[in-house]
């Protein structure tokens, strides 16, 4: 009855139907950045797509426009970057911290040459506003979180294989320089697609969280990746049902504190099994 | 050129600008340049980013806002040192680490997110939390800033040199009984301090830039410790001096200008590099 009440209102109905295609796309992805050790570079992603979505409405254009196109561009050079030798983590570090005083840049910019109605796109676009999504915004957001998550599923296997043994799958003929690159892009839409709900600071969590729970619960690859996507689903529809039943909170914040806490629950369970398998007092 | 530099200190809180920036550079410098060297910079950027959820939570409960900073980036040091430490079999730590400190991250900046729009009307001071301001320092903020910074460049005077040990040869200085894990919690939270400072200054998400590129770019210089360090402290006082003046004659803000020149530094740095080793390759 309750939950029948709330799925009648339009802005609940969108912020699932984006949501969840963008949990889908962000679990799957996300357990690889985990796998791959570059949870650090979606953080740095994350940080493009903030000063991406803010340099587009400097210049007039649509926000969506500038996220995307900084977010792929920035993982095509993460890719390159990286495909000699691993990107240093000061490199990514340093270039955006770079990245995020343009960032503030146009903020200012922005702020101070619209009038102060416009204030909180700044705020909006760091942190996010899945309950002000529209009807085609949130399709669209499930198609692409769609996409995105049937391409990782495509190239799941050659892409594992190269995360774990990168000498040996090239050796097998797997492109692994071209896995990479492919897997960043996919990385720079999701975070892209992500901002627009969660916001461009908050999508860290979302890729990192469920991911780090599933890895943390079982060893085996593909059983890790589906608990990452549902983890990442389970996350963003408690979090959207606590938002709408506590109107004070953020939905941002609900759905960070449900992820954050499965990735406490599972680092618990995953602690645990493993004194017990080893005979250990618990 | 003197006299409108003159003219920028009869401003007391210009004065007070360059004082703090002078103490968050150098601390900074010195324990950034650790950080670089042991390939902490996204921990190192959690816990700057965890003094905007310590700002906000300050403000909704009526304390100071120095508090928050220092209690929130130590208690978040904490909990990543605790919990990278259960992370598992060796050869995933690396990557389960990543996972705890993304997950803190976005936690962290989720609940700041919470307080401010629980603590009505101040919509306009996230912009500052985030992105700093340098025009409200008090003097009694830049005692504190000093006297943290002391503090915290003694007790890394006191574990300077094991903790070079440690970052350079794990395993040796394991074997020769140094306490590694003890040191790496004690740098965390060395870190956490530091990133807090930062962050009073130049706001949570840039405080990161004076952590990370004037010690990269000083470490491109020169393999000598001791004058690497020197040079990271005299390339982040740099940096801030500098950035503190242009923003003063523009309406910009100061973390664009700090980023931006820090980064315009480590790209110099990287392009020096890369010609001296080719005139050496070419002899």
């Amino acid at each position: 009855m309750w939950l029948s009440n709330m799925l009648a209102h339009d802005f609940i109905r969108n912020a699932f139907i984006a949501g969840t295609g963008i949990a889908l796309a962000s679990g799957l992805t996300g357990y690889f950045l985990v796998l791959r050790g570059q949870v650090f570079s979606s953080d740095a992603l994350g940080h493009v797509a903030f000063a991406g979505a803010l340099a587009a409405l400097v210049f007039g254009f649509d926000a969506r426009l500038g996220l995307f196109a900084f977010t792929i561009a920035a993982a095509v050079g993460l890719g390159l970057v990286g495909a000699r030798g691993r990107a240093d983590d000061v490199v990514i570090g340093g270039f955006f911290a770079w990245v995020l005083g343009l960032g503030a840049l146009f903020l200012t910019l922005y702020t101070t040459s619209n009038s102060a109605a416009n204030g909180t796109k700044g705020i909006n676009t760091l942190f996010g506003s899945i309950f002000g999504l529209s009807h085609p915004e949130a399709v669209a957001a499930a198609w692409i979180g769609a996409v995105v998550s049937v391409a990782v599923v495509v190239m799941a296997r050659p892409l594992l294989f190269a995360s774990l043994d990168q000498a040996v799958a090239a050796a097998r003929g797997v492109h692994v320089q071209a896995i990479s690159l492919v897997f960043l892009v996919l990385v720079g839409i999701t975070t892209a697609e992500a901002t627009g709900a969660v916001g461009a600071l908050l999508v860290l969590g979302l890729l990192a969280a469920p991911a780090g729970a599933a890895h943390r619960l079982t060893s085996r690859p593909f059983r890790a990746m589906w608990f990452s996507a549902a983890f990442a689903i389970l996350s963003v529809w408690l979090g959207l049902v606590l938002a709408y039943a506590a109107p004070r909170l953020p939905p941002s914040f609900t759905i960070l504190t449900v992820a954050s806490l499965i990735y406490l629950i599972a680092a618990t369970i995953g602690r645990v099994s493993r004194r017990w398998e080893n005979n250990l007092p618990v | 050129m003197f006299d409108s530099l003159n003219q920028i200190f009869t401003y007391h809180f210009m004065v007070n600008a360059f004082r703090a920036g002078t103490i968050v550079a150098i601390a900074a410098g010195i324990i950034g340049w650790f950080m670089v060297l042991r390939r902490q910079s996204f921990g190192g950027h959690t816990l700057a980013v965890v003094a905007f959820p310590g700002a906000a939570a300050a403000t909704l409960l009526g304390v100071s806002a120095t508090f928050g900073f220092f209690a929130f980036s130590i208690s978040a040091a904490l909990i990543i040192a605790i919990a990278s430490k259960r992370g598992g079999q060796p050869g995933a730590a690396l990557s389960e680490e990543s996972a705890v400190i993304g997950t803190v991250q976005a936690f962290a900046l989720a609940a700041g997110f919470l307080f401010v729009s629980l603590y009505h009307g101040a919509l306009n001071g996230v912009n500052s939390l985030l992105f700093g301001s340098f025009l409200g320092i008090n003097d009694s903020q830049v005692v504190t800033l000093l006297i943290v910074g002391l503090i915290s460049l003694a007790a890394l005077a006191v574990m300077g040199r094991p903790l070079l040990f440690a970052a350079t040869d794990p395993d040796v200085a394991l074997a020769r009984r140094v306490p590694v894990r003890m040191l790496s919690v004690a740098f965390l939270v060395l870190l956490g301090l530091a990133a807090a400072e930062v962050s009073q200054i130049t706001g949570a998400l840039l405080a990161f830039a004076l952590l990370v590129l004037p010690p990269a770019t000083a470490q491109l210089l020169t393999p000598n410790p001791v004058l690497s360090i020197t040079l990271a402290v005299a390339i982040g006082l740099a940096v801030t001096w500098l950035s503190l003046i242009v923003a003063f004659y523009s309406p910009y803000p100061l973390g664009f200008f700090i980023t931006t020149f820090a980064f315009a530094g480590y790209l110099l740095a990287l392009i020096w590099r890369r010609s001296a080793r080719r005139r050496y390759v070419a002899q």
